[in-house]
C-alpha cells in the first residue's frame, strides 16, 4: 500500500505551484502574465475534462457548453453591479455546484451512448448551448454579447486576481484529480473505461460513477468559465461557447497523456504558448488552426498515448530489460519495483 | 434443498430466429449444474438473460426464491449471482490485486475510500493465496497468461461471496494442467457451499464434475439428469449427432 501523498509527488506539486505564484511577484513583461492566465486556464480546463474524458474514458466534446454557462452566469449576475470587486470569485463555488447539478441529467442521457456516438451527442450539446446563447436575447444579449462590470483593481496589478484565481482553481482540479485516482471511485472509473459491461457484472455502479464524474468535471469547467468571463469583460456567444475551446482541451489532454494527473497540465503548458506563438507568426489569420491540426496528427502518429504515459512505458521497458540482464525472474520481481516505475502509467504515474 | 435459481419460460428472438424458446429449468442449491448442448443451442443467450445482460422477450426469473423483476447485472451481482465470461474478461490496466478489490461490490460509501485499503489488501491476498497467485498481486493483469486470466476472473467474481456462480466455458482455450487447477478450485468452493451453473463443451470435465446435467437443444431443455443418464439418453444423442 502506498500513502495518499508521496513525498516526490508533493514536492513536484509544491515546486510547480511555488513557481506559478512567484512569477507575477518577480515581475516580467505584461504579455507574459496574460499568456499565463490563458495557459493556467487551459490547464485547469484540461484537468477537469480529464476526469471524465481520461479516467472514465468518455471523451466529451461538449465541455465548452459548461464553460459558456459558467461565463454567462458571471456575466449576467454581475453585469449591472459596477465595481463588483472580488464578489464574482466568491460566487464561483455556487456556479460550479449549480452547473454540476444541471450536468447530472445531461450526463445521464448522453452517457447512455458510448465512444463515437457519445462524442457526437456531446458536440450537439455544445451547439445547442451556443444557439441558446445567440437567441436568448433577454438573458445573454444575443449576438451583441453582454458585458461584465469592470472590476476596480489597481492598474499595476490588474491581472493578479484573475491569475491567482486561475491558479487556485487549477490546484483544486489537480487535487480532485489526485484524490479520485487514489480512491475506489477512480478505480471504478477505470473499469468503466476498460470494459463497462464487465464492470456491471462485478457490481460496479457504472451509471452512478460515470455521471458523477461528468457532473464534477462540468462544474469545474463552469467555474473556470466564470473567471474567464470576468477577465475578458465582454462575452460573445461564439467565444464563450466555442468548439475551439473543446478542441484545445482535448488536444492538450491527449498530448500530455489522458488519465494522468500531470498530462493535461503539461499539454496546456506546451500548446497554449505554442498557439500564441503561431498566432503571432501567422498574423491575425486563423492559419494557426492548421498548426493545431498538424500537432494532432503528430501526436496520433508518434505519441498516441501522450507524453507522460509514453515516457513511463519507455522507462518500464528499460527497467524490464535491465531486470532481464540481471537474470532475475521477472514476474515475481514486478511487485517490488512497480512503485518506482509504473507500467500502468495511465492513471497512476502522475499521481506520485 | 431449495431452489437457487428458477428459470421460467424464457424466450429470446433475434429477428426471425428464436435463440431461446420457452426455456424452463432450475438450479438446486448446493449443486454443480451443467448446461450443455450443441453449438447454437442457446446456452450463452440463456446465460446472458439470467445475468441481466440481455433482456428476455418473455419469461420470468427467480433467484433464491425471490422474483427478479428486471434483471440487471450489477444488482444481481450484489445479491450473490456472479458470472464469468467465455473469453476471460479482466481489467488489463489494473493490477491483479485491484482486479479483485473492485469486484467486492461494496456500497456507495466505499467509493470515497482509498483505492486499496488495508482491509481490501487482506481480503485480496487471502483470495490470491487460495488460487496460489500471491506472487502476481502487483503485476498488471495484462501481463498474465490466458489461463491465469481465467483464474483471476474466477477469483474476482468470488470476492463478493456469491451464492451462485455461472461459469461460461471455464476450460475453453486452457491447457490441461490449468483445467485440473480450475476443477480443483470449483470443487473447493462447492465444498464450502457455493452453487455452480456451468456452460461447458469439454464433456469429460462435465461428466467428472457436474450433477445434474441439463441439455439444451434449439433453445429449450430436452433432458436433465445425472451424467450417466444423460450419456445414455437417446434424445441427447440425437441432438448432438442426429440430422
Amino acid at each position: 500500500m502506498k500513502s495518499l501523498v508521496s513525498p516526490a509527488g508533493a514536492l513536484r506539486a509544491g515546486i510547480f505551484f511555488a513557481i506559478l505564484i512567484a512569477i507575477p511577484l518577480v515581475g516580467g513583461p505584461s504579455w507574459l502574465l496574460n499568456m499565463l492566465i490563458f495557459t493556467v486556464m487551459y490547464a485547469a480546463l484540461s484537468s477537469s475534462w480529464n476526469i471524465v474524458g481520461g479516467y472514465a474514458g468518455y471523451p466529451s466534446l461538449g465541455h465548452a457548453a459548461f464553460f459558456g454557462i459558467g461565463a454567462y452566469a458571471v456575466g449576467i449576475t454581475f453585469s449591472k453591479s459596477v465595481g463588483a470587486g472580488y464578489s464574482p470569485f466568491w460566487s464561483l463555488p455556487v456556479i460550479g455546484l449549480a452547473v454540476a447539478l444541471i450536468a447530472v441529467p445531461v450526463g445521464w442521457i448522453s452517457m447512455r451512448t458510448r465512444q463515437d456516438v457519445f462524442a457526437i451527442v456531446t458536440i450537439t450539446i455544445l451547439f445547442i448551448a451556443q444557439t441558446l446563447a445567440f437567441n436568448l436575447n433577454g438573458l445573454t444579449g444575443g449576438a451583441q454579447g453582454t458585458s461584465v462590470a469592470a472590476p476596480p483593481f489597481p492598474a499595476g496589478t490588474y491581472d493578479w486576481p484573475f491569475y491567482f484565481a486561475m491558479v487556485v482553481i487549477l490546484a483544486v482540479t489537480m487535487l480532485i484529480s489526485h484524490l479520485i485516482s487514489n480512491s475506489k471511485f477512480g478505480l471504478a472509473l477505470l473499469t468503466v473505461r476498460a470494459d463497462e459491461d464487465k464492470a456491471q457484472g462485478i457490481g460496479v455502479r457504472v451509471t452512478g460513477v460515470k455521471v458523477s464524474a461528468f457532473a464534477l468535471s462540468a462544474g469545474m469547467v463552469a467555474m473556470v468559465g466564470g473567471i474567464w468571463a470576468y477577465y475578458v469583460g465582454f462575452i460573445y456567444p461564439q467565444f464563450a461557447v466555442d468548439p475551439l475551446i473543446t478542441i484545445g482541451i482535448v488536444l492538450m489532454t491527449f498530448l500530455g497523456g489522458k488519465g494522468t494527473l500531470w498530462g493535461p497540465v503539461l499539454g496546456a503548458f506546451i500548446l497554449v504558448p505554442a498557439q500564441e506563438y503561431f498566432a503571432q507568426a501567422f498574423g491575425a489569420s486563423e492559419l494557426y488552426l492548421l498548426a493545431y491540426a498538424l500537432v494532432f496528427i503528430v501526436i496520433m502518429l508518434f505519441l498516441p498515448r501522450g507524453i507522460i504515459p509514453s515516457i513511463a512505458m519507455a522507462r518500464h521497458r528499460r527497467w524490464q530489460r535491465l531486470a532481464g540482464e540481471a537474470g532475475s525472474t521477472v514476474p515475481a520481481a514486478g511487485g517490488t519495483s512497480t512503485d518506482a516505475m509504473d507500467p500502468t502509467a495511465t492513471m497512476t504515474e502522475g499521481t506520485r | 434443498m431449495t431452489r437457487m435459481l428458477q428459470v421460467d419460460g424464457l424466450i429470446k428472438r433475434f429477428g426471425g430466429v428464436t435463440a431461446v424458446d420457452s426455456c424452463t429449468f432450475e438450479v438446486e442449491e448446493g449443486t454443480i449444474t451443467a448446461l450443455i448442448g450443441p453449438n447454437g443451442s442457446g446456452k450463452t443467450t440463456a446465460f446472458n438473460m439470467i445475468t441481466g445482460y440481455l433482456k428476455p422477450d418473455e419469461g420470468r426469473l427467480a433467484f433464491r426464491g425471490e422474483g427478479v423483476g428486471r434483471p440487471r447485472p450489477a444488482p444481481l451481482y450484489r445479491r450473490g449471482l456472479s458470472r464469468t465470461f467465455q473469453q476471460a474478461r479482466i481489467f488489463p490496466d489494473l493490477t491483479v490485486e485491484e482486479n479483485l478489490i473492485i469486484a467486492r461490490g461494496g456500497s456507495w460509501t466505499t467509493m470515497f475510500q482509498r483505492r486499496v485499503s488495508r482491509k481490501d489488501h487482506q481480503l485480496a491476498m487471502r483470495m490470491l493465496e487460495e488460487f496460489n497467485l500471491q506472487a502476481l498481486a502487483d503485476l498488471r493483469a495484462a501481463e498474465l497468461s490466458y489461463g491465469q486470466r481465467k483464474l483471476l476472473e474466477f477469483a474476482s467474481v468470488l470476492m463478493s461471496d456469491p451464492k451462485l456462480v455461472l461459469l461460461d466455458e471455464p476450460t475453453a482455450g486452457v491447457n490441461p494442467v490449468m483445467i485440473d487447477t480450475m476443477e480443483r478450485h470449483i470443487r473447493e468452493r462447492h465444498a464450502s457451499g457455493t452453487t455452480f451453473l456451468i456452460v461447458e463443451h469439454d464433456m469429460q470435465f462435465v461428466m467428472r464434475l457436474c450433477d445434474p446435467v441439463i441439455v439444451l437443444d434449439r433453445g429449450a431443455p430436452i433432458a436433465k439428469g445425472t451424467p450417466s443418464e444423460i450419456q445414455s439418453d437417446p434424445k441427447v444423442l440425437e441432438a448432438y449427432l442426429g440430422s
